[in-house]
């Protein structure tokens, strides 16, 4: 008891107890890896990235690149006239057809891709035979890579050989073959219905998620009440599943907003359909505009980052909490 | 009685409607690999031909640089996925399980990072790559990969890992049990089904990807499949081989479908609790 | 074989207090009871002895060493949780065995004790068995199994019956009384917001309310000489009878409080008033009598009653058995 009494006087200041430090230890030491890994493989290259936007670097003379300020974004030369021209991305017509076409891809794309992917998941969430199979059958799409997706779309698209203008021809819809992916009026349509096709079920299977977590007594208590099935939807379900589906509309614009594969395969010199990712790859790697190619880069990490900042913000989305 | 019939008849007609369109593409591409000669320039909606000459071509011509890319495809998909795995066991353990200043900004890092549009890093990673020294060899490719995969795997984990039961860990704790052993011996038992989805899911995600693969290789016999398909060409310029290119595409999608199939529900669980990209 | 002393110990949880200074001495081979209203601190408090929370302030002392610092697992004690916390892919002889596993026991040491232990407690036919092939009794028993192998100085319970069914509680209640009494060396601490449980269990009894120690003492001295109105109404079933107003002035008290066996029915005098509700039990009968307070009062008689529902009757409290508050609730 006497010890008892010397020691707690010695202890004014608690003893921090041996397993929480050693738990936070541990943790601080399962992060590392994880951290260091991260640290490397991208928040280095983000940086470097960055900095290669501010100097003349090119292809061949990365090493040599010397920092040249803000003039891959904006820079002008007065000629002998007095005449003054600007030059950089932000006066570069094609940067600003590509941020044209992102945002239309992007707009559309998951306007469409969300209606589709709920229509889907209301279908998908009703009890009926063979559900199983639809599930499955609407996991294909999803599953095939997509640069294959592009190839295959690319066949059935096909103006003289395609199946898709053929169908549309017996259907009396078209008299004309189209050619899809060449002709510039066509090539943002082609573009956005392989990747409807392709990604509607991830957006259908996130919906779906959310529509199960509704529980079942809410529709018999509508039924009970007599609510038309339209008002229960609109009234009911839409407001429930409201969180899910902010979630899926942010994670499916963030990735539309920065599609490649897709449009470099399907479409890859149509004007329509280049985005920012292809433009600023094409100055990075294939007209050696290096540093030019960084700049645009980095404006596209900047227009998505405010993006999903002011989203989250607006949308008032708990991203952490959604998850479960 | 009528309208009711009228009602179901419409949907099932939807629910044909959504399984032909999403199944349509990849038959039509099955039946078209099948036509040889001439045939492919017939439009045809069922199997007109059954030649295995377009496999053949795919996979023998070219001194086999078709199964070369695929077999890289499945050292790189594979390596980056045991990778990020292996970091990422302990790093979710952590988030989910221990409390420490500063976790839900990580949290918010990860998720931020595997949104992250990879163009945005692609010249610094083509600057690091090339200093490393492993431009245009597989180890490239598992290197930028981490970049999506691991945020992926361990947002996955966390989620998955927060729901295991608290007091099984007390218990162990208890037990005497340190953060390492409780990883290893009570943990890691009990998420093999996580671990497996998020595998999958990682796996797919390296298998399809293009731009880094595009980027950080040159040569015929580094690329991985995607790219091989993308540049697949016929023996003139503008004529397109669409019968080797349909081959091939039936070939890289085959397996995947396959553990899609098989492993349906855990992606389905995985996908909607990682709520990331598809 | 440990005493545990608590001195002033404190918990927060950023700024919410949930242990609020519990001075408490646990004497060894004492088999003590916290119990409460949910979210009085009793688990709290149970997680600080065990180490699996860290205390704010305040010490904790096995036998006269403060062990705030120490590990759960250095502290000498065994827990038996709510759910059981089996590990579910290990066998029940891999759940008993894996803390001495980790303590580097020898093999037949560990497969003695683990045998022992199964033996007492009746699970030795499952032994290979997988959690999942147990029924939530035999689950909790291997639970308990698991803690008796690491041979604890103290044994914590935190609420391990309230996931069983009303019989099976029962029965292994008495299980745990039985191992109270072969391992009376043992320390125990048990957790539960059941009264019913503490009363049958506890040598001794601390009833708690948000975070602070009301009444310490043997199920007997909390029944007979609660010192407060909390512990009055908390202990005993069921719940002691509270009167204010007029009927507590003639006793000069704020309130008075009667338990129902020690009310009856008189001739004259008392308090008048009407039956509306009789719950016959057979071989009680607790009578619901109206007299004008804010509670219809309780009355415990044996066997059936001669009063029927509506008739107007006479009630009072027994001599000498009527507890007496003060307005602050403690006992006068």
């Amino acid at each position: 008891m006497a010890a008892t009494q010397v020691l707690s006087k010695d202890t004014s200041v608690p003893m921090k107890n041996e397993l929480l430090a050693g738990r936070t230890r541990a943790a601080m030491i399962f992060l590392l890896p994880m951290m260091l890994a991260l640290a490397i493989v991208a928040g280095w290259p983000l940086l470097r990235s960055i900095w290669f936007s501010f100097t003349d670097a090119s292809l061949v003379h990365l090493y040599e690149a010397k920092f040249v300020g803000f003039k891959n974004y904006l820079n002008w030369i007065d000629l002998p006239s007095g005449k003054r021209v600007y030059t950089g991305v932000l006066v570069d017509k094609g940067w600003w057809n590509a941020v044209w076409n992102t945002l239309r891809f992007g707009t559309v794309s998951v306007v469409l891709e969300t209606i589709f992917g709920l229509a889907v998941a209301l279908v998908l969430n009703a009890e009926f035979k063979g559900r199983g199979i639809v599930r499955a059958a609407i996991l294909v799409p999803w599953a095939i890579p997509t640069v294959v997706s592009a190839k295959m779309w690319a066949w059935m698209l096909n103006d003289q050989l395609g199946i898709v203008n053929d169908m549309l021809q017996r259907l009396g819809i078209i008299t004309e073959k189209i050619a899809w992916a060449a002709d510039a009026n066509y090539s943002m349509a082609a573009v956005l219905m392989v990747d409807i096709w392709k990604t509607t079920p991830f957006m259908a299977l996130l919906i779906l998620a959310g529509l199960q977590m509704v529980p079942k007594d809410v529709y018999e208590a509508a039924e009970i009440d007599g609510v038309h099935p339209v008002k229960v939807f609109f009234k009911v379900t839409l407001p429930l599943i409201k969180p899910a589906l902010m979630v899926a509309v942010i994670f499916r614009l963030m990735d539309a907003m920065r599609i490649f594969d897709l449009i470099y395969v399907l479409t890859p010199n149509s004007s329509q359909t280049k985005t920012m990712s292809v433009i600023s790859r094409e100055n990075l790697f294939d007209f050696d505009k290096f540093a030019y190619g960084s700049a645009e880069s980095t404006l596209l990490f900047v227009f998505l980052l405010i993006m999903v900042t002011a989203y989250i913000k607006f949308a008032k989305v708990n991203l952490d909490g959604s998850t479960q | 009685m009528a309208m009711k019939y009228l009602k179901s008849t419409a949907f099932y007609v939807l629910v044909v409607f959504i399984v032909v369109q999403a199944l349509f593409p990849f038959y039509y591409a099955i039946i078209t690999s099948f036509k040889s000669g001439s045939h492919i320039f017939e439009i045809t909606y069922l199997p007109n031909d059954f030649s295995l000459q377009n496999y053949k071509d795919v996979l023998f011509k070219g001194n086999g640089t078709f199964i070369r890319n695929f077999w890289n495809s499945i050292v790189i998909a594979t390596s980056t996925v045991v990778l990020s795995l292996f970091i990422a066991v302990t790093a979710s353990y952590a988030l989910s399980r221990v409390r420490f200043r500063g976790r839900s900004l990580m949290l918010m890092t990860i998720l931020a990072v595997s949104m992250f549009p990879q163009i945005a890093v692609l010249a610094g990673l083509f600057e690091l790559i090339k200093g490393l020294g492993i431009y245009n060899t597989p180890y490239a490719l598992i290197f930028a990969y981490t970049i999506f995969t691991l945020p992926f795997t361990v947002w996955v984990l966390t989620t998955f890992m927060r729901d295991l039961p608290i007091e099984i860990e007390e218990a162990a704790i208890v037990d005497g049990a340190t953060p390492w052993v409780i990883i290893r011996r009570v943990f890691l038992p009990l998420m093999w089904p996580a671990l497996v989805t998020t595998g999958l899911l990682a796996f797919i995600a390296a298998w399809n990807e293009f731009l880094f693969a595009l980027t950080f290789t040159s040569s015929m016999d580094t690329r991985t499949v995607p790219v091989g398909i993308s540049m697949l060409s016929g023996n003139s310029e503008h004529e397109i081989p669409w019968g080797m290119i349909m081959a091939a595409s039936v070939i890289v999608t085959l397996p995947l479908i396959a553990l899609v199939l098989i492993f349906q529900r855990k992606i389905i669980s995985g996908l909607t609790a990682g709520g990331v990209k598809g | 074989m440990a005493n545990l002393v608590l001195k002033n110990v404190k918990k927060s949880f950023g700024s919410v207090n949930v242990i609020k200074g519990v001075d408490l001495e646990i004497k060894s081979g004492e088999f003590m009871v916290f119990v409460g209203p949910s979210g009085c601190g009793k688990s709290t408090l149970l997680r600080l002895i065990a180490g699996l929370e860290d205390i704010t302030s305040g010490t904790l002392s096995f036998d006269g060493q403060v062990v705030n610092a120490l590990a759960p697992s250095r502290r000498g004690i065994a827990m038996v949780f709510q759910s059981y916390a089996l590990y579910p892919h290990m066998t029940v002889y891999e759940n008993m065995a894996f803390g001495m596993q980790l303590s580097g026991g020898s093999k037949d040491d560990i497969k003695t004790r683990v045998e022992k232990a199964a033996a007492l407690l009746q699970i030795t036919p499952y032994l290979e068995r997988l959690p999942k092939q147990l029924s939530g009794g035999q689950r909790q028993r291997v639970a308990i199994g698991r803690a008796i192998v690491r041979d604890p100085k103290v044994f914590l319970f935190d609420e391990p019956l309230s996931n069983l069914d009303a019989a099976l509680r029962v029965a292994t209640r008495l299980e745990i009384a039985k191992l109270h009494h072969s391992m009376n060396s043992v320390t125990m601490v048990y957790v539960t917001h059941d009264q019913v449980e503490a009363m049958t269990l506890a040598d001794r009894i601390c009833v708690l309310r948000d975070g602070l120690v009301e009444q310490v003492g043997t199920p007997l001295e909390l029944y007979e000489n609660p010192t407060n109105i909390f512990v009055a109404g908390f202990i005993g079933s069921p719940k002691m009878n509270f009167l204010e107003g007029k009927f507590a002035e003639s006793y000069k008290a704020h309130t008075i409080g009667v338990r129902s066996e020690h009310m009856e029915f008189v001739k004259k005098g008392g308090w008048q008033g009407s039956v509306i509700h009789a719950e016959k039990m057979g071989s009680d009968t607790y009578s619901f009598v109206d007299v004008g307070s804010a509670e219809p009062i309780i009355i415990r008689e044996t066997g059936t009653s001669r009063h029927d529902v509506n008739a107007k009757v006479s009630v009072a409290p027994m001599d000498g058995k009527v507890h007496r508050f003060a307005a602050d609730g403690k006992a006068i």
